[in-house]
């Protein structure tokens, strides 16, 4: 080659489109803001219309909005909206349900205990071990300064 | 007689022709600008069968059978089949080819093998080694997916530079009689590579092993770019069609006039929403049996040099922060042998 590894890399940059930030930034504003609105206005209804104390919306609500992710990612529209709403389908809890259904029904055709039940995890397996281990530390830290009695 | 020209050409001193071709194509592809030149457009992803995988290996079937039906060659006369494609293991060919009954040769060039699998066939069958030889390759989008990247359900967005796999299947026969048009020289490629690790940029990855092979090509044989009425690479897309271009000026080659890419040709890219262009094995494999092979025909095209670029990664060595080595494999046709 006539040129070493550093100038292509620059010579490619130059090339590259780079992806619509502005654009991208204010759909996924707006979308991920809907998603949570639409929690919100559920965690409303059941409040208001069947009774459910606050200790219970916080439990019914995340239930709900990972069924309808699930659902969505089922009548595969969910990645439709995520090819517009970038974060703001991927950071809602409807983004986890997604990233849990959707290599469940790829790797189905593996088999239910190799394919589906093994692949399930296989990209919010991450942020399970992580979460966990964060919670963990954290606990520890709140322990170690006495902040939980 | 020395069939060798410079360090990587050979130049075919028999009749080597592409006899028969044939191609199956997915719907998007079937709906882009090329999509009147396939043999076959399948109705939907599946065709029928259970999984993608299944699916990608009934394309390869079709393809060569179709193949087979144009020519009106007997499958016992078939020498050799070379054959791969994306999946590990190579298993559409595999799968696919089974039934035929021929000895098979199982190549892995990724998105290069249309080219480098013609080449095969075509020394095998110069050397005397075989009267007729098929060439058949197959890509898949849905299977490439769940592959190289994420389940097609799940939600994320494709880089601008990203590009898209096709969905389709190419069968060449090839022989030493019959018409079709010549295969006169092959000029196979070095792996090449230049420190690009973004595997959703893939273009900019193979354009220096295309470079590289080019430049190859146009030494050993003394042709000039002007001497091909069309120079095609298989799958480098906007940005790495771009790359090539501005590297062989840099060469002393000019080639943006008679220069096109498969990946640009096949989609509509503006309409079609595939980011920089199509990819895979079938991209070239479609493009050239039935594309180029049509004009070839009827005598719109006269010279024509195709390259399969193949980027030569996968799913383990990209987690392990590898750069993308790539290879490029070039092979000169003529509707006349001088």
């Amino acid at each position: 080659m006539d040129y070493d590894k550093k100038d292509y890399k620059n010579f490619i940059e130059k090339k590259s489109p780079n992806s619509k930030l502005w654009r991208n930034m204010l759909s996924s504003f707006v979308v991920g803001g809907l998603i949570c609105t639409l929690g919100q206005g559920v965690g409303n209804i059941y409040k208001n219309f069947f009774g459910l104390d606050e200790a219970d919306v916080r439990i019914a609500v995340p239930i709900t909005m990972i069924f309808l992710g699930a659902l969505f990612t089922g009548l595969d529209l969910y990645n439709k909206l995520a090819k517009y709403a970038g974060a703001g389908t991927l950071v809602p809890i409807t983004g986890f349900s997604n990233a849990v259904v959707s290599p469940a029904i790829e790797f189905r055709r593996e088999g239910f205990i190799l394919g589906l039940a093994a692949k399930m995890f296989v990209i919010a397996g991450p942020v399970i071990v992580y979460g966990i281990n964060a919670s963990v530390i954290m606990g520890l830290v709140m322990y170690l300064f006495g902040l939980v009695k | 007689m020395n069939k060798r020209m410079g360090n990587q050409t050979v130049a075919f001193q028999s009749e080597v022709r592409i006899f028969s071709t044939a191609c199956v194509a997915g719907k998007k592809e079937g709906q882009g600008p090329l999509g009147k030149y396939f043999d076959v457009v399948m109705e939907d992803a599946e065709w029928g069968e259970k999984t993608w995988e299944k699916t990608e290996s009934k394309m390869q079937r079709s393809a060569l059978i179709r193949a087979v039906e144009k020519g009106s060659v007997e499958v016992k006369d078939i020498n050799y089949i070379f054959a791969g494609d994306l999946l590990n293991q190579c298993i559409s060919s595999s799968f696919g080819l089974l039934d035929f009954g021929v000895p098979f040769m199982g190549v892995y060039g990724a998105c290069s093998t249309m080219a480098e699998t013609i080449g095969l066939s075509a020394m095998a069958i110069d050397g005397g080694f075989a009267d007729c030889a098929a060439a058949v390759t197959s890509s898949h989008f849905c299977t490439a997916e769940r592959q190289y990247r994420n389940p097609l359900e799940y939600g994320n967005q494709r880089t601008p530079t990203a590009q898209w796999t096709v969905t389709g299947a190419g069968a060449a026969i090839l022989s030493n009689k019959g018409d079709g048009p010549f295969v006169t020289h092959f000029t196979s490629g070095r792996i090449v590579d230049m420190g690009i690790s973004d595997a959703n940029n893939m273009g900019a990855a193979m354009a220096p092993a295309a470079a590289d092979t080019l430049d190859a090509h146009f030494r050993d044989t003394g042709r000039s770019p002007d001497f091909y009425d069309l120079i095609v690479s298989g799958d480098l897309g906007l940005v790495g069609k771009s790359a090539l271009i501005d590297l062989m000026y840099e060469k002393g080659f000019l080639i943006s006039k008679n220069y096109d890419d498969c990946g640009c040709m096949i989609f509509d890219t503006k309409r079609q929403d595939v980011h920089a262009g199509g990819s895979g094995c079938g991209c070239l494999a479609v493009t050239l049996c039935g594309f180029i092979m049509d004009a070839m025909k009827a005598g719109r095209l006269k010279n024509v040099l195709f390259m399969g670029t193949g980027a030569l990664l996968s799913p383990t060595s990209s987690l392990q922060g590898g750069t993308i080595p790539s290879v490029a494999h070039a092979v000169a046709l003529a509707s006349e042998r001088m």
